[in-house]
């Protein structure tokens, strides 16, 4: 996704010219760093230094330009929290914060490189929106969208290579703030978001194999979240399982689950996410998520389908 | 005295400063201060007192009004008070200026108002919210590095605190504005050498020297008394304009009141009426 992401903005950002990146020192990659060569005053290089990072983003965001701020997401997002927060949020401007890696995508650098609790962070952000897409196709879409976008920050978490695809083939559109079915059933849905939908599907194709109607879901916008369509994949379906690369307080996870308890819904909910626990395994993506218990065997025993 | 700057920066127009009329202005905005003091308890009545004359120049002196100075952005250039704290003196100045309502200024920190403590972007004359220190050296270099891409002439002024020179943030700024040789930025340093658990120069001795720091950052620097207006303007008037600018202000925090000067509890405390009383007359007695 994160070749996707650099060749959508470049396109934009050539029909485009409000748009610029603002980096702290990350290597660019695939088509940002053509994007560099050619608009070199609409790229900047902060260095290892990530306050001005979002302060340059504020700044110009208020003259009209419409900036990314581009680096790991633990970069982007905890490090100038506070620049986040008030430079960004407070002011309410137009700037997109990518966070690259979001979850535990940098799997072999230890707890620093972790961004599992960043979809907590960001959405506890007034005015803050929250995009995690599930795959490159959605990875472009949303990409497009926080391009054009007016109504103010938004965290855009992608992952970093290799992501499967799971959309390309669907006929409705992404659209910002709305579920999206990549699969429709009547008996089970699963919710998930970014790159965990591997997992996701996974155990959506072991329900199916066990007989059940199965929708899959993807939770592309964390914030606005989708209340209504969530209420109705509660009502629709016995059961729904959140999957979530995330920890546990803060996530898609807990927010299921308020909105089951005010619409008072009568299926079986299950969640997983990460555990409230720092990682100091290291290994692939796959086994950092199994040391959480987020594989298919953990997940197939506890929902009972093992 | 009428200042003239002998020549223009970077090809902006030349401008003229009137020392007295500034003094005059001041005294006036000091007592517009006092009074909004008697309204809310705690105020930050002794930072604004060591910044104003700098809001001063700023906005009678460097600020070039727009062709529509009654409507926002009201100037040509921009203004970011980076030290939130200080923004009295900007809301008086802006009260002045008619571009804040003098209801606004008179709802100060009350419900009805929109006015606060710190100031919040959106409201007129206010380009950047602020309060947080280390924010506004930051935003002031995007909004220079913007101007500059697109070619604007505009000059972004920031005044800082000594205090938030202490902050990562704002080290991090002054490099890269110096990076990015953004001669269109022109940062005011409040010297009081004060903060809240006392004199810098006591607490944190190698803050300075504050000049060479920013110099070996590759900012262009001068010092200068930041109660002496006509100083402040033709230092800033005369920079090269091939760098960023840093002036470093030394001022007297509570500066005018007698027995707020050096004090730290008027960082926040409001006086109480006899108090008021005795800084009114001492502020007549200096008019006279």
């Amino acid at each position: 996704v994160r070749n996707r992401f650099a060749t959508t903005f470049y396109e934009a950002g050539t029909r485009d010219e409000r748009l610029c990146v603002i980096v702290a020192d990350i290597s660019p990659a695939g088509s940002i760093q053509k994007f560099r060569e050619e608009f070199p005053t609409r790229f900047v290089n902060t260095g290892v230094a990530e306050q001005i990072m979002i302060g340059m983003c504020a700044g110009v965001a208020l003259r009209g330009l419409r900036p990314f701020a581009y680096t790991i997401a633990t970069f982007t997002l905890f490090r100038p929290y506070e620049m986040v927060r008030d430079d960004l949020c407070y002011q309410n401007l137009p700037v997109t914060i990518v966070g690259i890696g979001g979850g535990v995508t940098y799997s072999t650098l230890g707890g620093t490189h972790h961004a599992q609790e960043d979809v907590a962070l960001a959405t506890a952000l007034p005015n803050m929106a929250v995009i995690a897409p599930c795959d490159p196709a959605e990875t472009e879409a949303a990409t497009l969208w926080c391009a054009a976008q007016e109504r103010g920050p938004v965290y855009l978490r992608l992952g970093k290579a290799g992501e499967p695809d799971f959309t390309s083939h669907l006929c409705t559109p992404w659209e910002f703030g709305k579920l999206r079915y990549l699969r429709s059933g009547d008996d089970v849905c699963i919710l998930a978001y970014g790159t965990i939908m591997k997992l996701a599907a996974a155990l959506a194709d072991r329900f199916e194999a066990l007989g059940d109607s199965v929708s899959l879901v993807s939770v592309h916008t964390l914030k606005p979240l989708d209340h209504d369509a969530i209420a109705e994949v509660l009502n629709r379906h016995r059961r729904v399982v959140v999957v979530e690369e995330m920890a546990p307080y803060g996530g898609l996870g807990p927010r299921v689950k308020e909105i089951a308890w005010d619409i008072r819904a009568d299926c079986r909910l299950d969640t997983f996410g990460l555990q409230d626990e720092f990682i100091h395994n290291y290994g692939s993506q796959d086994q950092l998520h199994a040391a959480h218990g987020l594989d298919i065997r953990s997940l197939s025993k506890i929902l009972d389908i093992g | 005295m009428l200042i003239e700057s002998t020549r223009s920066t970077s090809g902006l127009r030349l401008n003229s400063f009137n020392v007295p009329a500034s003094r005059r202005r001041c005294l006036a905005y000091r007592r517009r201060i006092l009074e909004i003091s008697q309204q809310v308890t705690a105020v930050h009545v002794a930072p604004a007192f060591s910044c104003l004359e700098m809001t001063d120049v700023v906005y009678h002196g460097l600020m070039r009004s727009s062709p529509h100075p009654d409507r926002s952005p009201f100037f040509l250039d921009s203004f970011v008070m980076s030290k939130g704290h200080g923004c009295l003196s900007q809301y008086v100045i802006l009260e002045d200026m008619g571009i804040l309502d003098r209801r606004d200024v008179e709802r100060y920190c009350t419900p009805e108002g929109r006015l606060g403590a710190h100031p919040d972007y959106g409201n007129p004359g206010i380009e950047a919210s602020t309060g947080s220190l280390g924010h506004g050296l930051g935003i002031a270099t995007g909004m220079a590095y913007a101007d500059k891409v697109k070619r604007d002439r505009r000059v972004v002024y920031v005044i800082l605190s000594d205090g938030e020179l202490q902050e990562g943030s704002t080290w991090e700024a002054l490099m890269m504005a110096a990076n990015l040789d953004l001669s269109n930025l022109v940062a005011l340093l409040d010297l009081n050498d004060f903060q809240g658990l006392g004199r810098t120069s006591e607490t944190h001795p190698h803050f300075y020297p504050v000049l060479d720091k920013v110099r070996a950052f590759g900012w262009e620097a001068a010092e200068v008394c930041g109660h002496d207006a006509g100083a402040v303007f033709q230092a800033v008037s005369l920079r090269t304009g091939e760098r960023p600018f840093f002036l470093v202000c030394k001022t007297v925090k509570g500066k005018g009141v007698s027995y707020m000067e050096h004090v730290p509890i008027w960082h926040y405390r409001s006086p109480n009426k006899e108090e008021y009383a005795w800084a009114l007359a001492e502020l007549r007695e200096v008019a006279s």
